[in-house]
Formats: C-alpha cells, structure tokens, sequence
C-alpha cells in the first residue's frame, strides 16, 4: 500500500477584518476596538490516507471542510504543518469547477485540463467523452456565463472524471444537478473507486458517504473530531437520529434524495 | 482493499478494487518555484494569453481592428496638438516618428502594469478552485500587450518607411534592449502590484495616476535634447528612469533612423551612453523582477481567502 495523501499538523489561519476604509479603521483604532481578528479554520489536523481509499469527509457547515480541501488540491498553503499528494489531482471545488465566464464551454474545458497539468493532445482524446458525459449541447460553443448553475457544474463534473487522475476530489458535487444526472455522478464515481483512485468526498448526506466511502472524517470547529469506520462516523454526526434524515435508517429502503444528496 | 458499501442495496457484488500503482512521490500540491514554474507551464500560459486576447474583444465586431484604432487616434493627437499647435514640429525633425517610438514603449509598459495590477483579481473564479502558479496572470498579462505592440510597431513601420528610415544595427538591439527592459521592469511591476490589489483595491486605482507620470516622464512628447539643454549634468538622473531608457532606445531604433543625418542626430540629440545606460537599466530592471519575487511569495499565500 502506497501513501496517497498526507496531512501533518495542519492548521490555517483566517484574518477577519472588521473595517474596510482607512476612516473606519483609523476611528476604530482611536476608540481601542479590533481592527482585524484572527480564526482558525483548520487547527492541527493530521491524518494519512493510502492509494485507492475512498474518505468522506464530513462536517457542519463552517467545520473547515472545503478549507482542507482546497490545501489538499493546493489552491491554499497551510500557514503550519505540511500537505503532501501523490500523483495528479482533479476535481471539484466547491460547485462550479474554476470556469471562465467569457469562454465558450470548449475553452474551458481545454484550460480546466491544462491547468490539471494535461497536454492539448491529451485533451483532444477524452474532449469528445467529457462533451458527451456533460450533455451540454449545443452551448458547448457558447459562454459559460449563458449556462444554468446545473449546467456549468455537469461540464466541470465531467471534465474533472475525465481526467486520468490518481487522486479525485468532490466537494459537494452532487448538490446541484437533476436525479438523472446525479444518478451517472454516483455510477462514474463508482467506476472511479473500481479503479483504484483515491477517493476524497466531501458531502452532507450520510447516504452517498455510505455508499460510496470506506472511511469517514468528520470536522468540527476545524478540529479532526472523527477518523474511522463510516457508520460509527455517521453516528458520531448524529445524521440519524434527526426526523428529516429518517430514510437514512432504512437503508434497503431507495430514497433518491438523502442517497444523492439534495442538500447544499 | 474490500468493498465496504453493505448498506448499498442495488451493489451487484462485492468486488475486487484495482490496486493503482502510482510512480510519483509524495510532494506538496502547490508547486513554489515562481515564475519558473510558469514557464515549465507553457501549453497553460499560451491558453491564458490567448483567451485574454479572445476575452478583450468578445462581443465587438471590429476586434483586433481596434488595437491598430486607438495608437493611430493617440499618434494623430499627438502630431496635430503637440505638433502643430504647440509648435514641436520646428524643435524636433520628423516629430510624429519621435512621438511614436516612444509610444510604443509607453503604452507597452502601462498596459502591462494596468492590466497585470488587475490580473489576479479580475481571475478569481480561477485562483480560488485551482491550484495554478498565481504569477501566470501578471505574466500573461505582460504577453498580451506585448502582443498589442505589434499592430502598433505595423503603424510604426509604415510611417518609418515614407520618412526614409534605414535601419541598421543599432535598430535591432535597440529594439531589443528596449523590450527587454520594459517587459522585466513591467512583470516585476506587475506582480508586486497584482497581488497588492487583492489586499487593497486603492493599488488599482493608484495605478492610473503612476501610468500618466510615465507618459510624461519620458522623452516622447519633448526631446532628449531638451532635457539635457534645460537641465544639464542633472539629465543623468533623468536616466535613471528605466523607461526612459527603453523609450530612447526605440528612438535610436527608429526616430534617428529617419533624420536626414544619424550619425549627427545620435552625437548631439542622444544620451552620451546610450547603450551602457541600456544595459545597466536592464540588469536593474532584472534585480527588481528578483525582489518583486520575493515580494510575490511573501503575501502569495493569503491571495484566495482575500479574494
């Protein structure tokens, strides 16, 4: 077993400004308020993950999830402790993969893999099965910025599965988008899994984390509260017990919603 | 690795995963090399220029027709208020040739500090999801204008040739020299500023302001000859202005290969040590890239939560 990701001591830091003008500020200061404040959105988090595991990630909102995800993607730097990854990286961001709104679909989906670290043959090979997967149409050709929310979050889906990557990264992918499409979202990331990618998931609905992952961590107050199996990560969140998740509990019981996860 | 997923009641079986063997090490996701890793990244800087280009003129149906529009309407300006009204025509031979140079070297350089101060910013939606060397934007944005020299040097050209310019040398590594200057000067400029503009939105305003001392703190619209005439042995420190440097240069290039007599024009109406002062404000411009660097990396990290 190859160590995929590594997470050491992890923490970062949010600098919260209360005053945007220098006035504001110089007024604030005279009158011996804050000026600026300090949170930490991660604190000392550690954990290591092996070669084709499948994490979820789990947490309330504000938890540092997308935070850790980001420096995991490396878009953020941890201000202490150290992240390393091994092998390519693709996935999503938060809703909406990092598209351009004044390029077409096309453009898009070319820069989105080159900045993935692919060539312009490499994305001539999978660009007709991401148009395909992304079932865009005719827009393909059009500004991102003319494409419903749905739209543009099935196209950086797509272009993010596409992407022979070593390590698969979804935060909240499966929020927007209708059932059919959230159906083909679960079934790719299953082949995904098959394939011996890691994994790592970042969701609300303790039903798609059960389907589809092996180990749960759960976030709370930027802290690492939970690390292991994924029911007893489930029961740590106390999804079950609440009323509007109650399918959850029978589980041969096909609720598409709490399954794909309906929830932002 | 076995399948977990016994709560999944439509899994047909419990299947064997693929072990992936992965041939990388384990190494941070962000790469830190700088402006190295931009051009290890070249595919990627190319898509980013060229969808700059694109994005400039989307939606306009003269497009890149525009680019060869506003020199030309600036270069009329120039000739007929400068020129004309004023009077420039009398003190300066082949004025509109002198104005133009100096033009392009100008333009080159505000642009790339207008637009590279913007870049990070104005790129958000693309710094905050992927993981990409942030100094691409202030570099592409330094390759856009200097692709929008070239409608402008066309221009250039033209009136050169029905003013009988006969390049020489000295017109290549003035060209050159010039260049050089402004896009080292100008991608140090620009990523200091860029990522100064995330923290504060006055840096991008302020940039305006700086662009309109540029445009007057260089011989373009009056001559060299003036200044050293004006102020005499302080006209040295009026060459320490990189600039102005690179602006003569394209007047040596162009402008004194237009007068009736180079040899004369570039003993009596050019700084003594042209070239020394060009190369030494190229290797000044060099160790400002340096710093802006390191500049760059000491604020780089908290560009996507400020965004």
């Amino acid at each position: 077993m190859t160590e995929s990701i590594r997470v050491e001591h992890v923490s970062k830091d949010f600098t919260l400004r209360y005053h945007r003008t220098f006035k504001q500020m110089t007024v604030a200061m005279l009158k011996g308020q804050e000026v600026s404040d300090r949170f930490t959105a991660v604190d000392d988090v550690s954990f290591s993950v092996e070669q084709g595991e499948s994490i979820g990630l789990m947490g309330l909102n504000g938890s540092g999830k997308s935070t850790l995800l980001k420096m995991i993607n490396g878009v953020m730097r941890p201000d202490r402790g150290r992240v390393l990854t091994r092998g390519r990286i693709a996935g999503l961001i938060a809703t909406g993969a990092g598209f351009h709104p004044q390029l077409t679909g096309r453009e898009n989906i070319y820069l989105n893999a080159a900045v993935m670290g692919l060539t312009q043959k490499e994305t001539d090979r999978i660009f007709d099965d991401v148009v395909e997967f992304a079932d865009i149409g005719r827009f393909l050709d059009t500004p991102v910025s003319t494409y419903s929310s749905g739209m543009n979050a099935r196209l950086g889906f797509s272009v993010a599965v596409h992407i022979d990557s070593d390590i698969f990264l979804a935060d909240e992918v499966l929020a927007v988008g209708d059932k059919p499409f959230k159906r083909k979202c679960l079934e790719r990331m299953e082949e995904i899994r098959q394939s011996g990618r890691t994994i790592f998931y970042v969701s609300h609905a303790a039903a798609s984390v059960k389907k589809m992952c092996d180990r749960v961590l759960v976030l709370e107050k930027g802290k690492l509260a939970f690390d292991g199996d994924v029911d007893d990560g489930i029961k740590y969140l106390k999804y079950g017990d609440d009323d509007e998740n109650a399918p959850d509990e029978f589980d041969g019981l096909e609720n598409d919603d709490a399954e794909l996860g309906a929830d932002i | 690795m076995t399948d977990m997923g016994t709560a999944t009641p439509d899994a047909p079986e419990v299947q064997e995963r693929t072990i992936r063997v992965v041939d990388a090490p384990l190494a941070p996701p962000s790469d830190n090399l700088g402006l190295l890793s931009v051009f290890r990244r070249r595919y990627l800087l190319r898509l980013l220029v060229r969808r700059e280009i694109q994005a400039r003129y989307a939606n306009s149906v003269m497009g890149l027709f525009w680019s060869y529009i506003n020199p030309m309407s600036q270069f009329f300006i120039y000739w007929f208020v400068m020129g004309h009204i004023m009077g420039a025509h009398k003190g300066i031979p082949n004025y509109p040739v002198h104005v133009f140079s100096g033009m392009i070297v100008v333009h080159f350089f505000t642009e790339t500090f207008g637009s590279g101060t913007r870049s990070i910013v104005r790129n958000k939606s693309l710094v905050n999801r992927l993981a990409l060397p942030k100094e691409m934007f202030p570099v592409s944005a330094m390759l856009v204008s200097l692709y929008h020299v070239l409608p402008a040097s066309f221009i250039l050209l033209i009136a050169c040739l029905a003013s009988g310019w006969v390049p020489d040398l000295g017109t290549v590594f003035g060209i050159l020299l010039g260049l050089g200057i402004i896009m080292f000067l100008g991608t140090a400029l620009a990523l200091i500023f860029s990522v100064a503009n995330v923290f504060f939105r006055d840096f991008g305003s302020a940039v305006g302001i700086m662009s309109n001392f540029v445009r007057f703190g260089v011989p373009m619209i009056y001559s060299f000859e003036q200044i050293h005439t004006k102020f005499g042995h302080w006209a040295d420190y009026y060459m320490l202005n990189p600039i102005a440097n690179a602006v003569l240069l394209f007047q040596r290039a162009f402008w004194v290969q237009t007068t009736k007599y180079p040899h004369w024009t570039i003993k009596h109406k050019m700084p003594e040590h042209l070239w020394i002062d060009g190369l030494v404000a190229l290797g000044a411009s060099m160790v400002v890239l340096v710093i802006a660097q390191l500049i760059f990396n000491r604020f780089e990290n908290r560009i996507p939560e400020r965004l």
